[in-house]
């Protein structure tokens, strides 16, 4: 059981992978990447999970009681701010494409137009 | 490329992925024991250090605070360039809808009503998510929370603003120009205060604010001095993106487009 954590950070990356190569519509393209990256947000805080650990939050506990790392949850939120820019950007730029091309599938696209 | 040499690819790569990644398993400690150092020693001595009580904010915005800078302006540049991409193209601004678009009254371009049920659950809402957003902004140093998280459900409020109503009421509760300065004046925040610390400490982002009393809310010194300019700025960059893109719902629904 202790790998646990690990197998289901590689399968939300292996099954987002999997849902952009095979997506038939952008938005989902783009949920599917949001996917991909939230295995990162399991890996980070799984390295740093202790046994019998509380949260880094010494309000109400001393101290000295028994915490997790903070460093990969500062790292998370990182990551969490990374990815909501990369959603953005990806949906308006999904946006415009179907005003372009008025069609969200990357399969009907036409080769670019300049 | 066709849909089967992408599978094949896909087949590839997760394949090396797996392997890669197991391999790189091998180096790691079982889940639940974390054997880093770094970790420990922060949570050891933040709180006499720098009077906080949440040591990820004070990770984030003290000891890592460098990082966090540019992670703000990624942010930042993420809603200019948001704001670019979503622009009135130049065709759309040839067929100078812009002032009608808020009259138009046809009824097939009208986007239905909001039903009483959705109206009176987001307005109620609003109130009580812009106190709870203004309290994660100023209690990041004590408790989980803090300017990003602060911010992006203070941005909230006006979005619920716009599923109760519509767009106009949405623009009634939100100036474009005010907001613009608060996004640039919150990520501008955060540089000043790192300057501050370069001229009254010595180094670039340095905490040279009074720590005050640990618990308090106004302890942490600069922590929660950045924390106020990052909900600021995060709380703005939100509602910037929200108003790009709800300003395309409303060209296409202008084309006749769903």
């Amino acid at each position: 059981m202790s790998f646990f954590p690990y197998a289901v950070a590689a399968w939300l990356f292996i099954i987002g992978l999997y849902g952009i190569v095979t997506s038939r519509n952008f938005v989902h393209l783009v949920i599917c990447l949001a996917v991909l990256q939230s295995s990162t947000y399991v890996l980070l805080l799984s390295i740093g999970y202790r046994v019998g650990g509380t949260a880094p939050v010494f309000a109400g506990v001393p101290v000295g009681t028994l915490a997790v790392d903070p460093v990969v949850q500062a790292l998370m939120l990182t990551d969490i701010v990374v990815e909501a820019t990369v959603v953005a950007l990806l949906l308006a730029l999904a946006l415009q494409l179907h005003k372009h091309a008025n069609t969200l599938d990357p399969d009907k696209l036409k080769a670019l137009e300049g | 490329m066709n849909r089967r040499g992408r599978m094949i690819l896909f087949l590839l790569s997760a394949a090396v992925f797996g392997g890669v990644y197991l391999w790189g398993l091998k180096g790691l400690p079982p889940v639940g024991h974390y054997r880093g150092p770094y970790g420990d020693v922060l949570n050891q001595v933040a709180t006499y250090e720098r009077h906080v009580t949440d040591i990820v904010t004070a990770v984030n915005f003290d000891y890592r605070g460098f990082d966090t800078l540019g992670e703000e302006f990624i942010l930042f540049m993420s809603v200019v360039g948001g704001t670019v991409l979503l622009r009135r193209q130049r065709e759309e601004e040839k067929s100078e809808h812009k002032d009608q678009a808020l009259s138009d009254e046809s009824p097939e371009r009208q986007a239905p009503e909001p039903s009483d049920a959705t109206r009176v659950l987001t307005l109620g809402l609003v109130g009580p998510l812009v106190v709870f957003g203004l309290y994660m902004v100023a209690h990041g140093q004590l408790t989980p929370g803090g300017g990003f998280q602060g911010g992006v459900i203070l941005a909230t409020a006006p979005l619920l603003v716009y599923l109760g109503g519509d767009l106009k009421k949405f623009k009634q509760i939100t100036s474009h120009t005010l907001v613009e300065v608060a996004e640039a004046a919150g990520a501008g925040g955060y540089l000043a205060i790192g300057f501050a610390g370069l001229i009254l400490g010595g180094a670039y982002l340095r905490n040279v604010a009074a720590l005050g009393r640990t618990g308090m809310i106004n302890s942490g010194g600069t922590i929660a001095l950045i924390n106020l300019a990052t909900g600021l700025e995060v709380a703005a960059g939100f509602v910037l993106l929200l108003y790009a893109f709800l300003e395309q719902t409303l060209e296409i629904r202008l084309r006749g487009g769903k």
